[in-house]
């Protein structure tokens, strides 16, 4: 695909240098220890990044900051498609209609908008007939969350096994929208568009570097924050272009937006919903151990509140929460209205199950190749962090005193980086040097006989 | 660096102390990633340490874990004072269990504890006094 760089490291979460101001907030609060303030400013270790967004969230100078896409990439694709997260009606109260949204986005310089809760619905099918076979690792574990599916790359990859095998919903909405656009206008599936409008950064990352496939089927992925401004104004002059002619996502689709709206679609029985990233990473802590093998299903969500408490949403979470719950039972009691029930069957071609590869372990919690040397950097390492204060305090620039005995061992740090540690040096120094002043030499020296 | 150079990780235990149930386990499973031991060895170990672990604490009044991690195995020594094992045949059965009912409603004392550590290891030994405690060593091969 055009435009598209691949790099084994890329990140959508970057640094805006200018802003920044070298507090040690994003370090502290970083789920993976991977800022460290260096030279004044935050830098991020790019292979431990998760892309969750934390950092995004947190940052009170706004330095840090989601790469996506533009309206402006647009121009390079003969076809171009719009999907919506389903997070995004979430910034909007139930008098704004999905019609209008969907409208709104194609007015944007769209040729069409197909809904990622589409995709929910197919892969909430497929996820329902992966939980009945026996020979399944439990729980499983859903992958719909990518910095959750990164997390456990990292720090649990014996977990690696448990994840559902299934793409994402917005993969697999892309790849659905890829082969139908290129079937029904005869247009060359490299020169369709397929945009992702996305909650987060994470789901960014995996556009450039998918995870349990060779190459996405999305083209970019634009942040629903970029674009509010001008859909809010394309929905306030009321523009409705009529090109929504295929079928509407049901709420079950549409509810995998909030935390526990995926299970509930799933049908899971055992279930257990966890969001944020801090307790998504306790929870994996206890599965790792054995524990909780009486769970069926674990939806895990690196967002407070689910997708529509993504870092690139605008709507705050808990009154995303409110509308996209509202919206939910509407749609449910206008569907029992009508006779209108959620997808039942899907193809299996839409989950595109040749094009998986396995997801990999990416152990860099270790500390060297070599064993040997790794055991006598543990050794070096727990030395050092002994001696450190203990208060976590981050001035050294790394996220607490574990993490700055990691530093040191590994080179990339000095012991003196502790305003402890070099207050005490100092303090030892003038003690000496008071030590130095106090002697004489012999011949001066009438104290003594 | 000698060949039998190890880590030695060493961890008080207090009977009946939930809240901190476990962090023995995670540190000694955090020393292995940094060492880079492969990560189902690393699941093992960190099974049976944590079932090791929660015995002490469900059953014992206190204990030490002492974890040695050389380069090709890892060791593990849990000694306790409690009130033993008076048939460990029958102890290393699935599903028996001597745990009180309140520690059973915390997910805890399903009777799974000794046959989990005999599975997840490549060396198991078991040692027990009544009215003294008990001695669990277990090994595993990286």
């Amino acid at each position: 695909m055009r435009g598209v760089v691949m790099d084994e490291y890329f990140h959508s979460v970057r640094l805006i240098e200018n802003r920044c101001k070298g507090c040690v907030i994003c370090a502290r609060r970083c789920p993976i220890e991977a800022i460290r303030i260096r030279h004044g400013r935050a830098q991020i270790i790019e292979p431990r990044c998760i892309d969750c967004g934390e950092c995004i969230r947190r940052c009170p100078s706004h330095a840090k900051a989601a790469i996506t896409d533009s309206l402006d990439d647009l121009a390079q694709y003969e076809y171009n498609i719009a999907l919506p997260a389903p997070a995004l009606y979430a910034q909007f109260g139930i008098e704004t209609r999905i019609d209008s949204i969907l409208s709104g986005i194609v007015a944007l310089g769209f040729d069409e908008v197909f809904e990622v809760a589409q995709g929910a619905e197919i892969v909430s099918l497929a996820i329902k007939d992966y939980l009945k076979r026996s020979d399944i690792k439990r729980p499983a574990i859903s992958s719909a969350c990518p910095a959750v599916v990164r997390l456990i790359q990292i720090k649990f990859p014996e977990l690696i096994d448990n994840l559902v095998p299934i793409d994402a919903p917005v993969e697999v909405a892309a790849r659905v929208m890829r082969a139908k656009a290129s079937q029904e206008r005869g247009i060359n599936p490299d020169d369709i568009g397929i945009w992702f409008i996305t909650p987060c950064p994470a789901k960014m990352t995996a556009v450039k570097r998918p995870l349990g496939s060779e190459k996405s089927n999305l083209t970019g992925a634009i942040g629903i924050s970029q674009i509010y401004g001008q859909l809010l104004k394309m929905l306030q002059q009321g523009r409705s272009v009529d090109t929504i002619h295929r079928r509407h996502a049901s709420w079950l689709g549409i509810n995998w937006a909030v935390a526990g709206g995926e299970s509930a679609a799933v049908g899971a029985k055992n279930k257990l919903i966890v969001h944020e990233i801090n307790s998504v990473n306790e929870v994996l802590e206890q599965v790792a151990l054995g524990r909780l093998t009486a769970i069926d299903y674990i939806e895990l969500l690196a967002c407070a509140g689910g997708c529509i408490g993504g870092p690139l949403t605008v709507e705050n979470r808990f009154v995303a929460e409110a509308n996209m719950k509202q919206r939910a039972l509407k749609m449910q009691a206008e569907d029992a209205a009508e006779d209108k029930v959620p997808l039942q069957e899907y193809m299996e071609s839409a989950l595109g199950v040749n094009e998986r590869r396995a997801i990999e372990p990416r152990p860099i919690l270790r500390l060297d190749e070599d064993i040997f040397k790794a055991i006598y950097k543990v050794e070096v390492m727990e030395k050092i962090l002994e001696k450190l204060p203990g208060l976590d305090c981050g001035s050294c620039g790394s996220p607490n005193c574990k993490a700055l005995a990691e530093d040191i061992t590994q080179g990339k740090a000095s012991e003196t980086d502790c305003v402890f540690k070099l207050r005490e040096r100092v303090r030892d120094l003038a003690k000496e040097m008071m030590d130095l002043a106090e002697k004489m030499p012999p011949s001066l020296d009438k104290d003594t006989s | 660096m000698q060949g039998e150079h190890c880590i030695i990780l060493e961890f008080k235990l207090q009977g009946s102390d939930f809240e901190s149930a476990g962090e023995a386990s995670s540190r000694l499973k955090v020393v292995l990633q940094q060492v880079g031991v492969k990560s189902d060895v690393v699941r093992r170990i960190a099974v049976s340490a944590y079932e090791a672990e929660m015995n002490v604490i469900i059953h014992a009044y206190c204990g030490t874990m002492r974890a040695m991690v050389y380069p090709g195995r890892t060791e593990i020594e849990v000694v306790d004072e409690g009130p033993g094992i008076a048939d460990i045949e029958l102890a290393m059965q699935e599903g028996y269990s001597t745990a009180p009912d309140y520690v059973r409603e915390m997910g805890f004392g399903a009777g799974m504890g000794l046959p989990n550590m005999v599975r997840c290891t490549d060396k198991f030994k078991i040692e027990s006094q009544v009215g003294r405690g008990t001695v669990i060593k277990m090994m595993i091969f990286h």
